[in-house]
């Protein structure tokens, strides 16, 4: 049901812009109202979105850890698996958002067939999935930015070629186009084959996925198979960074359709699960170092307590107490 | 707010990437640029503008295919009349100068087309 539903509001989306560019020509809402919308719209949820965090005390290090912890001189501490310092919590962060290292420590548990015994075996597919998706994504995205420059800074030029270093067909494919959607379409696939993980899979697990395939799939489209006149499309792009929007004529419906996907994508990316762009940098278990037992860390919502100390007791009632014979540390 | 410094820092630079269109593009001061390449004054193409604006690569890629592998050289174009299959011959007949038609719009999208790896840019000095 959260499979068709999610699939739906994609088809949905698209017969909206097919109805609203080609029939109603409703292309200055499509190309250039809706965009800036949706890019307000990720700007300030993304920064909302960080400040509420930020807003969350963090009392104590949480130590989920994989290595030795810096201890007696004699034993080696493993400083990337289990951080004492800012150095080793750096290096940790590098792997995890750049290598997802903790997704490829994925285990599978499952009973082992020749007898009554549990077998952990290493499950790389999700890790490979994801890392084939994200990079693919990022470095189609860091291409797209051919559309938003002028002139083209060189080294988008050397990631294109980079890219399209295979030189199949004209124009050339690139070896991300297939990755993004191996990738994606694999993550769809895990997601409905395995039935775990359907049974706590929800709308808002898959429609990112749907909404990322559809992207995907009409750049694709766009690129090798129904094309329009990309000159047009770069005045567009230029022209809404530049904050003077054009509109041009006889642009394809299908490039309004990837366009305002992707407008969707923008709008609806701070309030779901895809803010884990920005939540991966604060997860507590990955970035703080595990010096509980070096550093003293006090609980930033202990309420202020009056101390009243022996010292300045005695300082009170020394005179009391000198007369009484009972014993004072200061004369 | 915890680790206000360090949230605040990763924000700003955050947002410094996200904008790098806005700021790149402000400074360089060519947001209005369109390119505009020199056709010729008179003559019609071999197909309509807005199907060669869209299409001319796969065409020449097509162009190619039949030339290389099956030495057919014969083009017929949509209004029935039959054209060379050449770059160099038939395109750059009235398309004669590559900088100032080609190029205009490939840089513009930064788009890198390999007709150059093996044909020789016609009417180029000493090249020819």
């Amino acid at each position: 049901m959260n499979v068709l539903s999610s699939l739906v509001v994609v088809l949905a989306l698209i017969l909206v812009v097919y109805l609203g560019v080609d029939k109603a020509g409703l292309t200055a809402l499509f190309g250039t109202v809706l965009p800036y919308v949706a890019i307000v719209l990720f700007l300030g949820g993304f920064i909302y979105r960080i400040l509420y965090w930020a807003k969350s005390p963090v009392p104590f290090r949480i130590p989920t850890t994989c290595g030795q912890q810096k201890t007696l001189p004699w034993i080696k501490p493993n400083n990337f698996d289990n951080p004492h310092n800012g150095f080793g919590v750096f290096v940790r962060m590098v792997l995890e958002v750049l290598f997802f290292r903790s997704l490829f420590r994925n285990t599978r548990t499952q009973i082992v067939k020749d007898g009554p015994k549990v077998g952990y075996a290493s499950n790389y597919w999700l890790w490979f999935l994801a890392i084939a998706f994200h990079w693919a994504f990022l470095i189609v995205f860091v291409r797209h930015l051919r559309f938003f420059t002028e002139p083209i800074p060189e080294w988008i030029l050397g990631l294109q070629a980079v890219d399209g270093f295979i030189e199949y067909g004209v124009p050339v494919f690139y070896i991300t186009s297939v990755l993004l959607v191996v990738g994606v379409a694999g993550l769809l696939v895990r997601r409905l084959f395995s039935s775990q993980l359907r049974y706590i899979s929800l709308l808002n697990d898959y429609f990112p996925l749907f909404l990322i395939l559809g992207i995907a799939l009409t750049g694709v489209l766009l690129r090798h198979y129904v094309k329009t006149d990309i000159v047009s499309v770069k005045e567009m792009t230029m022209g809404l960074i530049s904050f003077s929007p054009v509109n041009p004529e006889g642009v394809h419906v299908m490039f309004y359709i990837h366009f305002f996907l992707v407008t969707c994508l923008f709008a609806y990316f701070p309030f779901s699960k895809l803010m884990h762009l920005g939540g991966v940098f604060l997860s507590p278990t990955r970035n703080l170092a595990n010096n509980n037992r070096e550093v003293r860390h006090i609980n930033p919502w202990n309420p202020k307590v009056k101390l009243h100390s022996y010292a300045e007791y005695e300082d009170d009632f020394r005179d009391k107490m000198v007369a009484a014979g009972i014993p004072v540390d200061k004369e | 707010m915890y680790d206000g410094g360090k949230i605040i820092t990763g924000l700003i630079i955050f947002l410094a990437l996200v904008t790098f269109p806005l700021w790149y593009t402000a400074a360089s001061g060519d947001a209005s640029y369109t390119p505009d390449p020199e056709t010729p004054a008179q003559g019609n193409c071999i197909e309509s503008k807005e199907y060669m604006n869209a299409w001319h690569m796969d065409m020449l890629d097509d162009w190619r295919d039949a030339v290389v592998r099956d030495a057919n050289r014969v083009y017929v174009a949509t209004d029935g009349k039959e054209h060379e299959m050449s770059l160099t011959m038939t395109c750059m007949n009235c398309h004669d100068d590559k900088e100032k038609f080609c190029d205009r719009c490939h840089t513009y999208l930064g788009v890198t087309p390999y007709c150059w790896d093996c044909h020789v840019v016609p009417n180029q000095q000493g090249r020819r």
